[in-house]
């Protein structure tokens, strides 16, 4: 089973890349940028049928490595 | 005295740091990532540098790799740990001290000569120690410290801030914030102050021909804290 998940910075939290990139496209004349922020996605083929357990397995992998939840959430966006 | 320094793959501060650590007088170790078992140490350090290439974020794959099993079980019995830089920023990821390291405000690597203050003498890293403010060196991307509200009450109560940046006069100003940490934190303990993590390098700092040598006074005080 394929799962995707993004891992993003909390709403309080600084992020100077998405800042340095919201420069960059307005210096290439895009306007009207409210603000940018960046993150990380991730696709985890795991050798997993059972949809329930896979979801379980992932969420224990966005807790105790993908995301550190001091600074950031994750979403498990999909699986296939 | 005893001291291990652990190699990750990506470290680059190692060596300094184990030259440090035998000019001043202890008899060093170097432990690889892969190991399972610390040697007998008094002091364990996880040097600066780009463990796993800061894959995913700095530290954190470090903070899962086979000797941290370890690292961890002897910090957790009282054992002195301390992080450098990189060394730091595996220590929040092993949450073995609170918070984080973000990358700096302005988006830059810093590499420069810093003053910081000492705010916490009770503890075996600068107790006795023969100045308040020292000039050390940063050389980092992420050494913007953060943390959450409640951690931050619980660091304050607990007198865990060890340094923090400041100008020559040991005043702790926003001009002397060099990354944007929160509370101008340069450097904290963990509640019971055995376990250290620090962005400046104070290993690079012990010649005064080639540097400065204030980090001469931080390994000579923890020497002899430890005799």
């Amino acid at each position: 089973m394929k799962i995707s998940i993004t891992v993003t910075l909390k709403k309080d939290v600084l992020d100077p890349q998405g800042n340095t990139i919201k420069k960059a496209l307005e210096n290439m004349n895009f306007k009207n940028i409210n603000d940018i922020r960046q993150g990380k996605y991730f696709e985890i083929d795991i050798d997993e049928k059972n949809e329930k357990k896979a979801r379980e397995k992932a969420e224990e992998m966005c807790k105790k490595l993908l995301a550190n939840l001091v600074i950031e959430d994750y979403k498990i966006i999909g699986q296939q | 005295m005893n001291s291990s320094v652990v190699i990750f793959p990506g470290s680059n501060c190692d060596r300094d740091m184990a030259v440090a650590l035998k000019k001043f007088g202890f008899k060093n170790n170097m432990v690889w990532h892969d190991d399972i078992d610390l040697p007998k140490s008094d002091l364990v350090v996880l040097p600066g540098g780009f463990s796993y290439g800061d894959h995913l974020r700095s530290g954190s794959i470090a903070s899962k790799s086979k000797i941290i099993q370890s690292v961890i079980k002897f910090a957790k019995s009282g054992g002195l740990l301390l992080g450098i830089c990189n060394g730091f920023q595996i220590l929040t990821e092993t949450e073995l001290l609170p918070g984080v390291l973000l990358r700096n405000k302005f988006s830059e690597f810093i590499c420069k000569n810093v003053f910081v203050k000492i705010n916490n003498t009770e503890n075996n890293y600068f107790k006795k120690i023969k100045k308040n403010v020292l000039e050390l060196h940063i050389a980092h991307n992420e050494g913007n410290y953060f943390c959450s509200n409640i951690q931050m009450k619980e660091i304050v109560d607990n007198n865990q801030i060890a340094l923090s940046y400041c100008d020559k006069n040991g005043e702790i100003n926003e001009k002397s914030n060099p990354n944007g940490s929160s509370k101008n934190i340069a450097a904290i303990l963990n509640k019971e102050k055995n376990i250290l993590g620090m962005m400046p390098h104070p290993e690079r700092m012990i010649d005064k021909y080639l540097s400065g040598d204030d980090g001469v006074i931080f390994f000579e005080n923890l020497l002899n804290n430890l005799k």
